[in-house]
């Protein structure tokens, strides 16, 4: 179906081609799985099946690929729109219409199909993809699960003969990405589509596939072949691959299911090792907080609503302000600093971990009975929270949860309804940036949008002026999280893992000791995540808190402490990452599920304890 | 069974099988406008604007577009405060008798003779700017009432094949500003974690480069996304057929020139009708034909059916009557300011307004796209 004769692809200004030696034969009715570390050219090998590379892109594509006998060189790509379906990473930049059911029909209206199979398709799909409840529904108010499956519907309508996903579950939660991939499983079985698709999170993926297409560095010859060869020697692989790899076993398994029926022996050995995962985090010292500058911060509101509140704020964070701040304080409003103090000293009494809220320092994040509306809808509804120093806490739950909408309240982008937020003794929303840096940062989940200068270095001098800090901190600070950079370098040519740091040294650079962290692996390789969680680790171990909204089971296995699960706006469970995790099989990691009733939740752990 | 998401579905489904052409709302919403731009009466004006309001009110739906009538309104109350206070300023041709308050004048040189900056306000003044712009106002939500009941890219979707792509880029245009909006509005929280202040206009400018950058990439991506999904495919049309097209739009195109010139000058009296008409006839050929090499079909189309022309005709009929009443009784509809008396609510006209009602009791309920609820 999906024919590459010889090909390699040279962009424009490169003289090393993107890939090459690209020579293989996917057959009809395969879902074919492509991997490989980041930056290897996965997303030119998808865009040259449906001619967008390189008709679309540029560069020079030598060798042949054919798509159900259609010369990619002869057909430009909206020839080829009704064999091949192709949604690319961000589904928004896929939308041409503005509502769920014309843009399911976009396609087919583009290839001139008739009114009444139209109609046809556009129900079976909306039923094939559950969407039907959201048929006339803007596609801006959506969330990111249904954008997904919007798209990837879009595409299906014209009954494609290829699809080709890039990257389809990583921006899902687990039942959101569950959901994706049966339907996928679907077309290939009851339809015989032929898929292509690059995937990082291999865990989710790697079992449905027919056939691995490995690519295994920049330059390197691709390795074709079935999943469980393929993964013997290639550089990402799942947990349960190396799970399988460290015991031993051949073939691997690919599945849980597999793994399990292999893993009596692995228990066995296993039994009398000591399986309670994840200590509780040692009580790292609190780091120091600045004093807000509240003087400063009252020059510039000069209307006297904002006013009050701003002094009952720094009156209730307690932190040692200045002389003036304490007055304003306590010529203010009262009400205001006996509610703030009130939170505090509660939190302290009944507090989790950490005590250190009480006399010293303030705990990184007390959020109390915190509702957050969202036009009619209420995104979040009395969420309580206490984050300790040194500890790292994942937020889990499906998509549009509130688990983004916790983390803006957190930085102040977001204003309570009701109840009340602190980062480090100060009101979010009420906090000067200046000043709010140094106690709480947040990377987005675009990091990008965190970046602004031309180069490398340029960003780091503008952070350490925004953060105060001295010269070259946060050039210190790359170096160490991310050897090998150069200074020159553009941050919109950094890899997507090397971007994400550069933020998060960007971030890191006013020593905040809450520190935020939205969907951090989406579109990161296992090296990267790696190297993310080795950061995040250290972090935690030098005081700061760290809160991450993931949908990444296996990170927040790997890292954290503590999960908090949300649902519609509510935490439904709070506690260890181990109890959590046990008591929710969508949300347990691979190892946990293999190894069940034995509570191991990494590989890392395994090891260790065979050792 | 019947789950909630079931019954969701299928009311979606009935709204938009029950939706009404857009073209009938733009009809019947540009109808009204015909009518205010007839009249000066305050009282009619008045009433025009609370029919349409009454009709969104009762037929809109909670999609983004149907908030649109508000910022009209804004927008007409706007139009009608700087009418006011233009003539304030600058005075107004009305000769006045009742002297309201008197502004400081500014002496102005000889050459700038014939305005006035500042002076004595009469009451008639006010009056006459207060009615004009009202009718102004009114114009504007009238249009905003059409705005709010039809869907801007339905109506789009109404445009003969040849224009296709034009409506395609109208409308992906239109979905654009509000991404660049969300756009700013992720830029500027960035900048807040960045210890950056997020407001003032400071903030906005810096953002300006990064959020240009965003939406040029996320253009490129659209195209791509565009390209690979079938847009721009063409038919193969036999050569003859394409030249013929060509022909006749060109010669349509040359034939309404000429024949405008003809109407409008005085020389081509005789020739002028005959070749615009012609014109046009030739042009509209030349549009079908085009359409031909398009191969596109629409999904769901609108039907113009009996309610379509119900509301639209409702429309018209306030329009046509408001027309003849203006030549019936000019008085009535333009109440003079001088000497300034108050408005009097002409009866007959009245009534005929009151048409326009029709809509709110003839197009359907249109339940709110649901869904909402269940997953937020």
């Amino acid at each position: 179906m999906i024919r590459f004769e010889q090909v390699s692809v040279t962009y424009d200004g490169t003289a090393e081609p993107a890939v090459r030696g690209l020579d293989f034969e996917i057959p009809e009715g395969e879902l074919a799985l492509l991997v490989g570390p980041s930056g290897v050219g996965k997303s030119t090998v998808l865009g040259a099946v449906n001619g967008l590379v390189p008709h679309f892109t540029g560069g020079t594509l030598r060798g042949r690929v054919t798509v159900a006998g259609r010369d990619t060189r002869t057909h430009k790509p909206r020839e080829l729109a009704d064999v091949v379906g192709t949604v690319g990473q961000d589904p928004t930049a896929h939308f041409v219409t503005d509502t769920v059911e014309d843009e399911l029909a976009y396609g087919m209206e583009s290839l001139g199909l008739a009114p009444d199979v139209m109609r046809r398709r556009v129900e079976e799909t909306l039923d094939l993809l559950g969407l039907a409840d959201l048929r006339e529904r803007p596609i801006a108010t959506l969330s990111g699960g249904q954008r997904q499956r919007v798209a990837i519907g879009s595409v299906l309508t014209p009954h494609p003969r290829v699809l080709v996903l890039d990257e389809p579950t990583s921006a899902l939660d687990p039942a959101a990405a569950e959901e994706v991939l049966s339907v996928l499983q679907r077309l290939v079985h009851d339809l015989g589509t032929t898929v292509l698709m690059a995937e990082h999170r291999l865990e989710r993926v790697v079992h449905y596939a027919d056939r691995v297409l490995l690519l295994p560095g920049p330059g390197e010859t691709p390795v074709v072949g079935a999943p469980a060869e393929v993964m013997v020697s290639s550089p990402v692989f799942p947990p349960v691959v190396e799970l399988g790899r460290l015991a031993g076993w051949s073939p691997l398994p690919l599945t849980v299911r597999d793994a399990r029926r292999r893993a009596g022996t692995l228990r066995e050995r296993l039994t009398g090792a000591d399986d309670t995962p994840a200590p509780a985090p040692a009580p790292a010292a609190a780091l120091t907080v600045p004093a807000l500058r509240a003087p400063a911060a009252e020059r510039r509101r000069w209307w006297p609503g904002r006013r009050r509140a701003s002094a009952a704020a720094t009156g209730g964070a307690g932190a040692g302000g200045e002389g003036g701040s304490t007055e304003a304080a306590g010529a203010g409003a009262g009400s205001g600093i006996a509610e703030a103090a009130g939170v505090t000293t509660a939190v302290g009494s009944t507090g989790t971990a950490g005590a250190a809220a009480a006399g010293s320092a303030p705990a990184p994040a007390v959020v109390d009975r915190l509702v957050v509306r969202r036009g009619p809808v209420e995104a979040l509804r009395s969420v309580s929270l206490t984050v300790s120093p040194g500890e790292t806490v994942a937020l889990m739950g499906r998509n549009g949860a509130g688990k983004s909408t916790l983390l803006s309240a957190l930085v102040g982008l977001v204003e309570p309804a009701s109840g009340s937020v602190l980062a480090c003794g100060a009101v979010p929303h009420r906090t000067r940036p200046r000043d709010l840096v140094r106690r709480v940062g947040l990377v987005p989940q675009e990091p990008r949008d965190l970046l602004y200068a031309e180069t490398v270095a340029a960003e780091c001098a503008a952070a350490d002026r925004d953060a105060g800090a001295g010269p070259g901190t946060c050039r210190a600070l790359v170096t160490e999280l991310l050897p090998g950079i150069a200074d020159s370098t553009h941050p919109r040519d950094l890899s997507e893992g090397q971007r994400l740091t550069l933020a998060l040294a960007v971030v890191l650079t006013a020593r905040p000791p809450l520190l935020l962290l939205d969907e951090p692996t989406r579109g990161l390789d296992y090296a990267a995540k790696t190297r993310l969680v080795g950061h995040l680790r250290r972090l935690a171990e030098e005081g700061h808190a760290v809160v991450l909204a993931t949908h990444d089971v296996e990170l927040a296995a790997e890292l954290t402490h503590r999960v908090v699960m949300l649902a519609d706006g509510e935490v439904v469970a709070d506690g260890p990452t181990a109890e959590v995790v046990l008591a929710l099989p969508a949300y347990a990691p691979q190892v946990t599920k293999v190894l069940a009733p034995q509570r191991w939740l990494t590989v890392r752990q395994v090891r260790e304890a065979l050792a | 069974m019947t789950t909630p998401a079931v019954t969701a579905g299928r009311d979606a489904a009935r709204a938009r099988a029950s939706a009404l052409h857009p073209g009938a709302w733009w009809v019947w919403a540009l109808a009204l406008g015909v009518a205010a731009s007839r009249t000066r009466n305050p009282l009619l004006l008045a009433l025009l604007i609370g029919v349409s309001a009454y009709v969104v009110m009762a037929c809109r739906t909670n999609a983004p577009w149907a908030r649109s009538y508000g910022a009209f309104v804004k927008l007409g109350l706007l139009v009608l405060g700087i009418r006011l206070v233009f003539s304030l300023v600058f005075g107004t041709a009305i000769p006045g008798t009742l002297l309201l308050f008197r502004l400081p004048e500014v002496p102005l040189p000889d050459w700038a003779r014939g305005i006035r900056l500042g002076g004595p306000v009469y009451l008639e003044e006010v009056l006459f700017s207060l009615y004009d712009g009202l009718r102004l106002a009114t114009l504007l939500v009238c249009v905003g009432a059409a705005n709010a009941l039809a869907n801007p890219s339905r109506l789009l979707k109404a445009l003969p094949a040849a224009l296709y792509e034009v409506g395609v880029a109208v409308v992906v245009a239109m979905t654009f500003a509000p991404h660049l909006i969300a756009d700013v509005l992720r830029l500027r929280a960035a900048r807040r974690l960045r210890g950056r202040p997020d407001r003032g206009v400071r903030g906005l400018l810096q953002v300006g480069l990064p959020v240009l950058e965003g939406a040029l990439d996320r253009s490129v991506a659209l195209a791509a996304a565009m390209d690979a999904r079938g847009y721009g495919r063409t038919a193969a049309v036999p050569a003859a057929v394409r030249r013929t097209t060509a022909a006749l739009t060109l010669g349509g195109l040359l034939g309404i020139a000429a024949g405008s010139y003809g109407l409008l000058s005085a020389v081509g009296g005789v020739y002028g009708l005959p070749l615009l008409l012609a014109g046009i006839v030739a042009a509209l050929a030349g549009m079908w034909l085009g359409g031909r090499r398009t191969p596109r079909t629409r999904y769901r189309p609108e039907r113009w059916g009996v309610r379509a022309w119900l509301v639209a005709g409702s429309g018209v009929a306030v329009a046509v009557l408001t027309v003849v009443a203006a030549a019936y009784d000019p008085a009535a509809l333009d109440p003079p300011v001088t000497p300034p008396a108050a408005p009097v609510l002409p009866l007959w006209p009245a009534a005929a307004m009151l048409l326009g009602l029709l809509p709110a009791f003839l197009a359907p309920h249109v339940p709110e796209p649901t869904g909402k609820d269940r997953r937020p």
